[in-house]
């Protein structure tokens, strides 16, 4: 059973580095990625948003429903934790 | 040069997460866990995400924070 | 936690460590805006501090927030975000388009107090979820 684990994982680690293989180097301008979304940012970001860090005003103004969605399932985790674990404890101590 | 650190960093992700896989001791897999999120914040500094890195440092940090609390409050090492 | 490791070593370590370890979380989120951080870094660099309170001093620690503070910290810091989108609904705008809010004079300035109004939500309720893991996972069957 071990051995046929280990047979599994090393294929499936071979198929992931054939995969990163056709990947772009790091800090290539001319990636997909780089080339039609990004400019639109780097362009407008301080212009729209009066904010230099680039990285917080994607997270914080241009994708915020994707950062409320975040902060939400983050706070229910919390909560869930509270009914799960603090369940058997008496309501008085909560 | 750079590419042989990030070469030699990714090494020690490896052995790291292997030995932790397969360690006895909680408090040792905890450690090499700790190792392992630090040499991956190196990693992203060195590919530029300085922000990724800073979360996965301090994220890192806590965790291994929470982990050694519960090592307290559970046995240490596995039976068998 | 109820006892905590104080030796007094580490209680003299932690008395002067941790108006830094504050200090340098406001500066995390405040500075969000021209370098790297921004509310989660900073509200877990809050909670890491209330944590290293609990660890070292016990139960009745001096920054003692406890499972009941942490949920309302928590739930506050999403209200807060909430409150900041539908406050743009209402003045006018979509939902969290803070760029109509009245804040500022103009509509730039005001995004950027708007991203500084959310990230401090994001950073209360991630430092509450981590005081409330912190609590329930070290307080459990610690029932005398």
């Amino acid at each position: 059973m071990r051995k046929a684990s280990a047979v599994v994982l090393v294929v499936i680690a071979l198929l992931f580095i054939y995969a990163a293989l056709d990947l772009p180097p790091t800090g290539d301008h001319e990636a997909p990625a780089a080339v039609h979304v990004s400019p639109r940012y780097i362009e407008s970001a301080y212009k729209e948003t009066a904010t230099q860090n680039m990285v917080c005003a994607v997270l914080a103004d241009y994708r915020s429903f994707d950062t409320l969605g975040e902060v939400i399932v983050i706070v229910i985790a919390g909560i869930a934790i509270v009914y799960i674990v603090g369940v058997s404890r008496p309501a008085d101590e909560i | 040069m750079m590419e042989l650190i990030q070469v030699a960093l990714l090494l020690i992700q490896v052995v790291c997460a292997v030995i932790a896989l397969t360690s006895r001791d909680l408090m040792v897999a905890v450690i090499l866990f700790a190792a392992f999120s630090f040499c991956s914040a190196l990693l992203f500094t060195m590919m530029g995400a300085v922000d990724v890195a800073f979360t996965e440092a301090i994220i890192g940090t806590a965790t291994t924070v929470f982990y050694v609390a519960v090592i307290y409050r559970v046995e240490r090492g596995s039976s068998k | 936690m109820r006892k905590g490791f104080g030796s007094i070593i580490l209680d003299v370590g932690f008395r002067h460590l941790t108006p830094f370890l504050i200090l340098y979380a406001v500066y995390v989120l405040v500075h969000g805006h021209y370098g790297p951080g921004g509310g989660f870094q900073a509200g877990a660099l809050l909670g890491l501090a209330v944590v290293l309170g609990r660890v070292v001093q016990g139960q009745d620690a001096e920054l003692g927030i406890g499972l009941s503070g942490g949920l309302v910290l928590a739930c506050t810091g999403a209200l807060i975000f909430l409150a900041i989108g539908l406050a743009s609904l209402l003045w006018g705008g979509n939902f969290l388009d803070y760029g109509v809010l009245p804040i500022a004079s103009a509509p730039a300035e005001a995004r950027a107090l708007g991203i500084l109004g959310i990230e401090a939500g994001v950073t209360m309720g991630v430092m509450g979820v981590i005081i409330i893991m912190f609590d329930l996972l070290t307080r459990r069957g610690e029932r005398e």
